[in-house]
C-alpha cells in the first residue's frame, strides 16, 4: 500500500497556477526524487506536503491518513529548507534541538542526539557557532541536522546538498543513502543533481510548469522517458534527439537519417512499439542516449546490444578524465558520443561509430510523446 | 598628468570638507547655544543673572538652584520641587513604552507571518493613526477614561500613550518583519513551536535594533508630552512636563530663572540618558527598518 499519496493536487497563488494536477504514490520506505527545471514548482509541492501551503485542490495522504487539514507540527515530518532557515538567534546545537525542545524531549536525550547527528554531518566542531559565523555549506549541514534529529513519519528534503563541493556532496550523498537504509524512512528529495537523482531514488517524478511529466524508476525514466522533455532534462550530457524519417525495409522498421551531402544513413529498429507502426513514412525524432554511440568493437558480443555502423565527422573532443565526450554531426544535428578514455578519434576526422539501437527510442515530432 | 588629476581631486576634497565642518559647526553651536545658557545660569545665583551677560560663565558656582528645583520649589500649591513628577513620569513611561512596544511588536508578527483577509486595509488604518492630531483624541478620550474609571490617575495616561503610539510601533516592527524571513516561521512550525512560542523564541530575540528604535521613540514622545499629561492629570499624576510648566509659570513672587533652567534640564535628563546609551543602535535600526522595509 502507498504510505504518501499525493491525488490531483492543485496549487495556485492568487491566479497563479503552480501546480496543475499532480498524482504520485510513494510506497511505505519508498525514496521519491523530484527533478525539473527551476520554477517549476517542487518547491511548492513539498511545501503543501509539509502543509505549510493549502492546496486548491487535490488531497495528500500519508498512511492512509488525509492531512490536507493537518498543522505542520502534527503531519509528523521534518523537513530541510531550500534557503535552510536556520534561526538567527541561535548557536548550533540550539538549532538542532529546538524541535525536540519543542516535542519535550528530555535535556540528556536531546544532547546526545545531537552529538550524534553532528558527527554523522561533520559539524561536531560547530556546535557553539551561530549561523551567521558558518559557510553555505556549514550551514547547508546543520539544515540537515536539523532534519535528521528527529524520527519522522516522511523526510523532505529540498536541494539538501546543494550548496556542498563535490567531494563532500558525494560524502553527503552516501551518508543519506545509508541512512534511509537504515531507518528506512520514506523521503522525498528536490534535487537539481542527475546522479543524485538516479542514485538515491527509487522513484523519479520529472516535473514542468507544475505538470508532472513522468514517473518512473530512475531506469525507467532514463531508458524510456515519456516525452522529449524527460529525454532532455534526464542524463548528462543529455539525449541526442536527431529528426529522421521512418521506414520499412525488408520487412523491419528502419530510420533514414539525412547527412550534409544528401545521402542517408539507414538503422534497423529493434523491438519497435506498435504505436512506431503508425509512423511509418512519417518524420520522427530518433532519441539515442550518447552512450549509444561508441568507436570500439564490441566488448562482450552477447550484451544485448544491436550495434549498426554510421560513419559521422568528429568536430570536437573533450576528455573528461574517464571517458572522452565526441561532438558529431548526426541527422544535420550536433549529437554527443561518449566514447572511452583512450578512444582514437580525433577532431575533424570522419570516423565509424558503433551505434547501439538497443535503447534508442522514437518520438512524435508534433506531440513530443514517446512512440 | 594622472598625478595633477589626483592632486585637484584632493584638493576639491579637502575644500569640500572643510566646507561641510564649517556648515555642521554653526549648525552645532546654534544647536547648543540654549543649552548652555541653561547650563550656565543655572548655577548662577539669581542676582548675577539679572545684573550680568547670561552667555556668561558663573562668577560663583552654587548648586543652590538645582536642589530648590529638585525638591524644595513651590509647585502649584505644595513645596515639593519637581522630585514626586518626576516619580510620576517615570512611572508612566515606563509601563506605557513596554506595553506599546511589546503590542506592536505583536501586531507587526500578526500583520507580516499570519496574514489573513484584509490585513493590508488593517494596517493602512493602524498607519493613520500616526496621523491622528493630539488635540482631536482629547474629548472621546476623557470620556473612555471617564468611562473606565481611571480619569486622572496614572494609569489612565499610560492607556492613552499606549493607544496613540499603537500606530507609531505598529509601523516599525511590521516593516522590520516583512524582512524577517517567512520560512522561518515555517520551519519553527514544522518543529512544532507555536504561534506565542516563534515569537517569543524566534522573532524577538532577532528584533534588537527595531526594539531600541521603538522604545528611543516611544520614551521621548511620551516623556515630552504635554498636552495629553496637563489633560488627564490629577495633581498626584502629573507628569514632569505639567510640574515644569507649573513652576515656571507661577505667578508668585520672582521669577528665578535659575531655578527653571536647573528644573529644564532635569525634565530634560532622561532623554538625553536614553539617546547616549541606545542612540547608535537608533541610527542603525531605523536605515534596517527604511531600507528592508
Ligand atoms: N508565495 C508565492 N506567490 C506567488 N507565486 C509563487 C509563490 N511561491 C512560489 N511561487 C511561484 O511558483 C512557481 C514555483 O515555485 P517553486 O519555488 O516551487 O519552484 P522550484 O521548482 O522549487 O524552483 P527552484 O528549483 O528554483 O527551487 C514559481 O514560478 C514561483 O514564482
Ligand atoms: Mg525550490
Amino acid at each position: 500500500m502507498s504510505f504518501l499519496v499525493v491525488n490531483g493536487l492543485e496549487k495556485r497563488f492568487g491566479s497563479v497556477e503552480v501546480l496543475k494536477g499532480i498524482d504520485i504514490s510513494v510506497p511505505r520506505g519508498g525514496f521519491l526524487v523530484l527533478v525539473g527545471p527551476s520554477g517549476c514548482g517542487k518547491s511548492t509541492l513539498l511545501n503543501t506536503i509539509a502543509g505549510l501551503e493549502t492546496v486548491t485542490a487535490g488531497e495528500i495522504l500519508i498512511d492512509g491518513v488525509r492531512v490536507n487539514e493537518l498543522h505542520p507540527s502534527k503531519r509528523d515530518i521534518a523537513m530541510v529548507f531550500q534557503s535552510y532557515a536556520l534561526y538567527p538567534n541561535m548557536n548550533v546545537a540550539k538549532n538542532m534541538s529546538f524541535g525536540m525542545e519543542m516535542r519535550g524531549v528530555p535535556k540528556a536525550e536531546r544532547q546526545q542526539v545531537v552529538a550524534r547527528v553532528a558527527s554523522m554531518l561533520q559539524i561536531e566542531d560547530l556546535l557553539e557557532r551561530k549561523p551567521s559565523q558558518l559557510s553555505g555549506g556549514q550551514r547547508q549541514r546543520v539544515a540537515m541536522g536539523r532534519a535528521l534529529v528527529r524520527d519522522p513519519k516522511i523526510f523532505l528534503f529540498d536541494e539538501p546538498l546543494s550548496n556542498l563541493d563535490a567531494k563532500l556532496r558525494v560524502e553527503m550523498r552516501t551518508e543519506i543513502q545509508k541512512l534511509h537504509q537504515r531507518l528506512g524512512t520514506t523521503i522525498v528529495y528536490v534535487t537539481h543533481d542527475q546522479i543524485e537523482a538516479m542514485t538515491l531514488a527509487t522513484v523519479i517524478a520529472v516535473l514542468k510548469d507544475g505538470v508532472l511529466q513522468q514517473v518512473g524508476t530512475p531506469a525507467e525514466i532514463y531508458n524510456t522517458p515519456a516525452n522529449i522533455f524527460v529525454a532532455d532534462f534526464m542524463g548528462s550530457p543529455s539525449m541526442n534527439l536527431v529528426p529522421a524519417r521512418l521506414d520499412r525495409a525488408n520487412g523491419v522498421l528502419v530510420v533514414s537519417l539525412k547527412r550534409a551531402d544528401g545521402s542517408t544513413t539507414v538503422l534497423p529498429l529493434h523491438r519497435p512499439s506498435a504505436a512506431a507502426e503508425a509512423f511509418v513514412g512519417r518524420d520522427v525524432i530518433l532519441g539515442l542516449r550518447p552512450e549509444s554511440i561508441d568507436d570500439a568493437p564490441a566488448a562482450a558480443p552477447d550484451d544485448g546490444a544491436q550495434r549498426h555502423p554510421l560513419e559521422a565527422h568528429v568536430e570536437v573532443t573533450q576528455p573528461t578524465g574517464a571517458d572522452t565526450l565526441a561532438m558529431i554531426r548526426l541527422g544535420g544535428r550536433e549529437a554527443v558520443a561518449r566514447l572511452r578514455a583512450e578512444t582514437g578519434a580525433r577532431a575533424g576526422e570522419r570516423c565509424t561509430f558503433m551505434v547501439d539501437m538497443s535503447k534508442a527510442v522514437l518520438f512524435d515530432p508534433e506531440t513530443e510523446q514517446r512512440l | 598628468m594622472a598625478a595633477s588629476a589626483v592632486e585637484t581631486a584632493v584638493r576639491t576634497g579637502r575644500l569640500t570638507r572643510a566646507l561641510i565642518y564649517a556648515a555642521l559647526l554653526v549648525f552645532a553651536v546654534y544647536y547648543l547655544l540654549p543649552l548652555f545658557v541653561m547650563m550656565v545660569n543655572s548655577f548662577k545665583e539669581l542676582d548675577e543673572i539679572r545684573g550680568g551677560n547670561m552667555l556668561a560663565l558663573p562668577e560663583l558656582v552654587t548648586i543652590a538652584p538645582w536642589i530648590k528645583a529638585w525638591n524644595q520649589a513651590q509647585i502649584g500649591v505644595q513645596p515639593t520641587g519637581l522630585a514626586p513628577y518626576f516619580l510620576n513620569s517615570i512611572k508612566m513611561v515606563v509601563p506605557a513604552v513596554v506595553i506599546s512596544t511589546l503590542l506592536g511588536a505583536l501586531n507587526g508578527y500578526v500583520l507580516t507571518k499570519w496574514r489573513f483577509r484584509g490585513d493590508t486595509l488593517l494596517f493602512a488604518l493602524m498607519l493613520f493613526a500616526c496621523f491622528i492630531p493630539f488635540q482631536i483624541v482629547l474629548i472621546p478620550m476623557a470620556r473612555v477614561l471617564g468611562f473606565l474609571g481611571i480619569a486622572g490617575t496614572t494609569w489612565g495616561l499610560v492607556l492613552v500613550h499606549v493607544v496613540y503610539g499603537l500606530g507609531f510601533t505598529t509601523l516599525f516592527f511590521r516593516n522590520y518583519y516583512a524582512a524577517f524571513p517567512t520560512e522561518l516561521v515555517k520551519a519553527a512550525q514544522i518543529d512544532g513551536a507555536n504561534f506565542l512560542q516563534i515569537f517569543y523564541r524566534i522573532l524577538l530575540p532577532s528584533s534588537g535594533p527595531i526594539i531600541v528604535v521603538t522604545v528611543i521613540w516611544q520614551f521621548t514622545s511620551i516623556w515630552n508630552d504635554f498636552l495629553f499629561g496637563a489633560s488627564f492629570s490629577d495633581f498626584d499624576s502629573q507628569p514632569m512636563t505639567v510640574a515644569l510648566n507649573n513652576l515656571v509659570s507661577s505667578s508668585t513672587g520672582v521669577k528665578e530663572y535659575n531655578v527653571h533652567f536647573a528644573g529644564a534640564i532635569l525634565a530634560a535628563i532622561p532623554t538625553l540618558l536614553v539617546y547616549v546609551v541606545a542612540g547608535r543602535y537608533f541610527v542603525r535600526g531605523l536605515m534596517a527598518g527604511a531600507v528592508k522595509g
